[in-house]
């Protein structure tokens, strides 16, 4: 691995690292990350159907208050760098993603880690604000990230140091019973990020769009976007009847969030 | 009172647009003591600056937003407004007090991490990101050049807006934030990506069960005989005529298990996993112990032959 490319993956590694606690421009989303290394790698097919696969998988995963996801940045990150070293190309992607979800949970870990001593960082920062310096805050906000940076990068960079070769026996080695179940495994592991997302946001007023959802997309014809398109009219029209709707059910209110329970209310 | 109106410190728009580019690390110190406190500190530093020219208010100022803070990044954005609106007031000699600033920034984060979150990690992510992994997992780089301009022109677009309607309705926000507006937008993302998520689990989540269900010995004629066809072009012809016409292309009908799942509806199984994964993650069952023990089972359903 030249030293381009190996300068190329300590950046990619820091911006996922980075954005994994940011989770602003999402350079530690897989679909970014794996793409990202492929392309410093000089061989971003394979990393870009890897990152795509593996977002399928991470679609549900965020931090929602203090609780933490599973980590897509080392997950993204190591399993691209070890596909390209593989060197088994778009055939080596089952393997990848097997070796992703291990990784993202030691990175749950490594980024709980990193989030306590952030601890006496912000310590650091309140003594700068006792002495009113704002470089002293800026500093340490900045120090506080490259840590989160750094736990990507470490990693990744080890992983390069690591010769194709010991990576390639390795990888040859796993049986191809293990890779095929592994690929089947994979094909349903993307229902547990649908499903936690479903939980987040369904109730009673949405549960018949599930349905529709998944009756239209029956029609193989019809590509994804336009099946955004439809949801999107479906918002419009639906959100559109609910407020005017509301006008004749005779109260007066001005609309109820409840058009079934109106019915329901009527008999 | 007139010389007071002259002398009024405001913050200008690119003054503001600094707080906004400074939101970009809003989490970068996250912590589990006061999780966002330094990223407020650090994106109020240019106001703080700007606003109070007393090292005294300065340092009061820095203490108040080391605060505990949490709440959606995104959403912070209107409350960031909204104690620049504050912050102003009070360093143009208005009796705001530290308890009113602190009283606005945990007043509001709540609710309307009550919006991000189902909004921005559990809509907009989630579809955006399973619409360009789907072209991406054609190796087509469009896939994640369309997520990383759409996701930020979306994000950035919408910090920026919030903060600035934050700042010019100030703390009035909360009045604003409650009307139905925003109970639409959370309503109509919910709807939308329930209909995406139906649309994702069809297409998406890959159940194929392998075990043959019958094999029935096809009558002749209702078959294309390989080695009867002539040679050449001619017979290449003559099959694509045989196939159209509605001839099979082996001998023998093989009905797969998943033939009949597909029959009935298609992607039922998918489904169903699914409402498993919904059941057992309400049971509490940690996603990652969920999907490892989904990657036994497809190792496990391979050696038995089941798929």
């Amino acid at each position: 691995m030249g030293t381009l490319t190996l300068i190329g993956i300590i950046i990619v590694s820091l911006l996922a690292g980075m954005e994994s606690v940011m989770d602003e421009f999402e350079f530690h989303q897989p679909i970014l990350a794996c793409s990202l290394i492929g392309i410093v790698a000089g061989d971003p097919v394979p990393c870009i159907i890897l990152g795509g696969t593996l977002q399928m998988i991470a679609l549900g995963w965020a931090n929602i208050g203090a609780a933490v996801a599973p980590d897509a940045a080392l997950a993204s990150v190591a399993s691209a760098i070890i596909l390209i070293q593989g060197g088994q190309g778009v055939a080596g992607i089952p393997t990848a993603i097997g070796i992703a979800i291990p990784l993202a949970v030691a990175g749950l870990f490594t980024t709980m880690i990193v989030r306590t001593l952030s601890v006496p960082i912000v310590h650091m920062m309140d003594g700068a604000a006792e002495k009113g310096s704002f470089a002293a805050i800026e500093f340490w906000q900045i120090v506080a990230v490259l840590m989160q940076g750094a736990r990507i990068a470490i990693p990744a960079v080890a992983l390069c140091f690591i010769p194709a070769e010991v990576v390639q026996a390795g990888l040859q080695s796993i049986p191809e019973w293990l890779t095929t179940g592994m690929a089947i495994g994979g094909g349903m592991v993307v229902a547990v990020g649908y499903a936690m997302v479903i939980n987040m946001i369904a109730n009673k007023e949405t549960w018949a769009f599930l349905i529709l959802g998944f009756c239209v997309a029956a029609l193989t014809e019809i590509t994804l976007i336009s099946l955004g398109a439809i949801a999107m009219a479906m918002v419009m029209i639906y959100l559109h009847l609910s407020e005017n709707g509301g006008g004749n059910g005779g109260s007066g209110n001005g609309g109820s969030k409840d058009p079934i329970g109106d019915i329901l209310d009527d008999y | 009172m007139i010389d007071m109106a002259d002398n009024k410190i405001t913050l200008s728009k690119s003054d503001r647009f600094m707080v906004c580019l400074r939101s970009t690390f809003w989490q970068a110190s996250w912590n589990y003591e006061r999780m966002q406190n330094g990223g407020y500190a650090f994106a109020m530093i240019p106001a703080i600056k700007k606003l109070y020219k007393e090292k005294a208010d300065q340092i009061a100022a820095l203490k108040r937003h080391m605060e505990f803070f949490n709440t959606h990044p995104y959403v912070a954005s209107p409350i960031v407004g909204v104690t620049l609106a504050l912050e102003q007031e009070k360093a143009n000699g208005a009796a705001v007090d530290d308890a009113a600033i602190q009283g606005v920034k945990v007043g509001m984060m709540g609710p309307l991490a009550g919006i991000g979150d189902p909004v921005f990690w559990f809509t907009l992510r989630p579809i955006l990101g399973a619409m360009c992994a789907s072209i991406a997992m054609d190796g087509n780089m469009l896939g994640p050049i369309m997520f990383f301009l759409l996701w930020n022109i979306l994000r950035f677009g919408f910090m920026w807006y919030t903060q600035e309607f934050g700042y010019k309705v100030g703390s009035q926000i909360t009045e604003n934030l409650s009307g139905s507006l925003l109970t639409n937008i959370t309503r109509g993302a919910s709807i939308l990506g329930m209909f995406v998520l139906g649309a994702l689990v069809q297409r998406w989540v890959s159940i194929k069960f392998a075990p043959v269900v019958s094999s029935i010995q096809l009558s002749k004629g209702a078959y294309i005989e390989w080695d009867q066809l002539p040679a050449g072009g001619e017979g290449i012809k003559t099959a694509i005529q045989q196939f159209s016409s509605g001839m099979a292309l082996e001998p023998v009908k093989v009905t797969t298990l998943q033939n009949n799942l597909d029959a009935l509806i298609p992607g039922l199984v998918p489904l169903l996993l699914t409402l498993l994964c919904m059941w057992l993650l309400k049971k509490g069952i940690s996603p990652i112990v969920i999907i490892l023990a989904l990657f036994a089972v497809g190792i496990g359903a391979h050696l038995i032959g089941l798929m």
